[in-house]
């Protein structure tokens, strides 16, 4: 047994691999029973189908929005997270958090009540004109909502191992908070800023539960990936099964791209 | 251009003025925790204090007395801050780092650069304009921080220990490097290295528990000190108390013969300090016949190696509030004496190397 050598010692009791063995199996397997179960033979006609490429074309130009939409409120909100202290910064912090946590269907209702025909804000948008319930905004803004916490966990953590150092000697060379904030302060966090964008547009194109009940499930409208998977399943599994592996391949691309730019972004960490 | 400094910051119990003649350098001095970076902090515009005002030239930095509240913000002050640690952003090329403070103020890229790679070539760095900072040696970054600092023409240059964190091959470089482009330059530099006072800086402030406790010319402040930390520096003993005709004495009654300058004579009841060299203090076991003047019972503190000297440190009751004092002597000497931590012997101090002069 000599193909360990040059590998030190790593105080892992052996019997922590079995457990991990078999954490892992219980992620892989129901992907392998899902592989398992492809119709192969119809697998290209049935994600061809209109019905699926509507679905998801939508679903990434969406994902996109919203991921979009999680970089422009986000790099704010994790800005002031990050710097400054002020009163309720914790509260404020658990409030952007919380759609973690929630149910995604409470998400749905509470935006309903807020962007709805009789809602907090609907109310005044329908006056002018706007209607938001029920239209493809409305599933931007409910993967935004349930996305916007990864972005802003993500880039709020690499921004305090950054520290504000850099930005202190900036600002005594004269460059202006803005100028400090686009040529130091932004290009030293891209790639937690990237990670985290990656982790939205991921959780945005999973979205379910609070675009069903916010946006519906129109065709072309608010009917994603998602939601067209949902509905195949009750009439035509095959199809339901192939579009679960299509998105779960973007999911893996994904993934894929966030490590490689994570791996790139820790060879720019230089100097204490 | 002139500069005029003046705060309080009560949480940090520190109070300070301070002015700056036209292109003048001046070494800030002190123990860790004196107050030298809160200084330069106030300066710079990172921290803001209670009160006090500060101005550049006639230009405002910020005065916050008399319920005022002009603060402006760091990037308007034209003070660039030069620290222990380079800092050179590590995304940016070493060229476009020189080149920021010039983009900042509005300059186009092509006159930046041409700004940088002027400043690069003052420092000896413009063979690594197109290197990462993360290719570069202490010394070669510290480098092109002082490149990077003076590229964004400050009014005023900080520099806080800029040797400090440099190996000592690479910091007399740096040292020639900051003489060459501190000329002509008003600057403050804050430092532990006597050197860098001696060299770079035309006055020296002291600063202690957040107060200046001295200041003057280098080589005064250096040579004659009236302040413990500023003989510490010099590697002098200092004693204070009251200045008679023949010398000085301490508030607890031990008297010290000594020199003044020729042609002075104190007033009645004036208060001085007493400076002796190691050197002039010799180290004896038991009573010392023919009572040479300065003589008086010490205990031993510690002994260390000292140059090709043993450096004893001891006190006693005359050895003055601040406590030791210490003796040079050669290490023969010492293992002929036996000397150890605990023992008690006996100080004698030359007079005739003991300069007196008021505090």
């Amino acid at each position: 047994m000599n193909s360990r050598s040059g590998t030190g010692y790593t105080g892992v009791p052996p019997w922590i691999y079995a457990i991990a063995a078999a954490g892992a199996l219980f992620v892989l397997l129901p992907l392998v029973a899902m592989v398992a179960k492809v119709n192969w033979p119809q697998f290209i006609p049935l994600i061809t189908s209109e019905s699926s490429v509507t679905a998801l074309g939508l679903s990434l130009r969406t994902s996109a929005a919203s991921t979009a939409l999680c970089i422009i409120l986000g790099i704010p909100l994790a800005l002031v997270l990050a710097r400054s202290p002020f009163p309720g910064q914790r509260l404020l912090r658990a409030f952007v958090l919380l759609p973690l946590v929630l149910p995604p269907v409470v998400g749905g209702i509470a935006l309903l009540y807020t962007f709805g025909r009789q809602g907090l804000l609907g109310k005044s948008l329908e006056v002018a004109g706007i209607q938001i319930a029920f239209s493809t905004t409305a599933v931007v803004l409910a993967q935004t909502f349930v996305a916007l916490p990864f972005l802003v966990v993500s880039l709020e953590g690499a921004l305090r191992t950054a520290g504000n150092r850099y930005e202190l000697v900036a600002a005594t060379l004269g460059a202006r908070p803005t100028t400090v904030l686009r040529r130091v302060t932004v290009p030293l966090v891209l790639p937690g800023l990237a990670s985290g964008a990656v982790l939205s547009f991921a959780r945005s194109l999973g979205e379910f539960g609070a675009t069903l009940t916010f946006a519906g499930s129109l065709e072309g409208v608010t009917r994603t990936l998602p939601l067209e998977i949902y509905l195949q399943r009750e009439t035509d599994a095959d199809a339901a099964v192939a579009l679960s592996l299509v998105l779960v391949a973007v999911a893996v691309a994904v993934v894929g791209l966030s490590y490689g730019r994570r791996n790139a972004g820790a060879r720019v960490e230089v100097q204490p | 251009m002139s500069f005029e400094v003046r705060t309080r910051l009560d949480a940090r119990d520190f109070d300070m003025s301070l002015s700056l003649g036209p292109s003048e350098t001046v070494a800030v001095l002190g123990p860790n925790g004196a107050g030298k970076s809160t200084l330069l902090g106030v300066i710079s515009g990172l921290l803001r204090p209670d009160s006090g005002r500060a101005q550049i030239g006639g230009r405002q930095l910020f005065d916050l007395d008399g319920g005022n509240h002009r603060w402006s913000a760091p990037h308007l002050r034209g003070t660039a801050l030069l620290a222990q640690e380079a800092l050179l952003f590590p995304h940016l090329s070493v060229l476009e780092n020189v080149a920021f403070g010039p983009r900042s103020k509005g300059a186009s890229k092509a006159a930046a650069r041409e700004t940088a790679r002027l400043w690069l070539t003052e420092v000896g760095a413009l063979h690594l304009e197109s290197r990462k900072p993360a290719e570069l040696s202490g010394g070669q970054a510290q480098r092109v921080a002082v490149a990077r600092a003076l590229a964004a023409e400050p009014e005023l240059l900080l520099l806080d220990e800029p040797m400090s964190a440099l190996d000592i091959h690479a910091a007399p470089l740096l040292r020639r490097v900051l003489k060459r482009v501190l000329a002509g330059r008003s600057a403050i530099i804050v430092t532990h290295d006597v050197l860098d006072a001696y060299m770079l800086a035309d006055r020296v402030v002291v600063v202690e528990n957040g107060r200046i406790s001295e200041e003057g010319p280098t080589r005064q402040v250096l040579e004659r000190p009236r302040s413990h930390f500023a003989a510490g520096l010099a590697g002098l003993n200092l004693v204070s108390g009251m200045i008679t005709e023949q010398g000085i004495t301490t508030p607890d009654g031990q008297f010290f013969a000594g020199q003044h300058d020729p042609g002075w004579s104190p007033a009645p009841g004036q208060e001085g300090v007493a400076a002796f060299p190691p050197s002039a203090v010799s180290v004896f076991l038991g009573d010392v016949h023919g009572s040479p003047r300065n003589s008086f019972p010490v205990t031993i503190r510690d002994l260390e190696p000292h140059g090709d000297q043993i450096r004893v440190r001891a006190a006693g009751s005359g050895t003055g509030e601040r406590g030791t004092l210490s003796a040079d002597i050669t290490p023969a000497a010492s293992a002929d004496l036996g000397l150890v931590p605990g023992m008690n012997v006996r100080f004698v101090v030359k007079s005739a190397l003991v300069s007196i002069y008021p505090a």
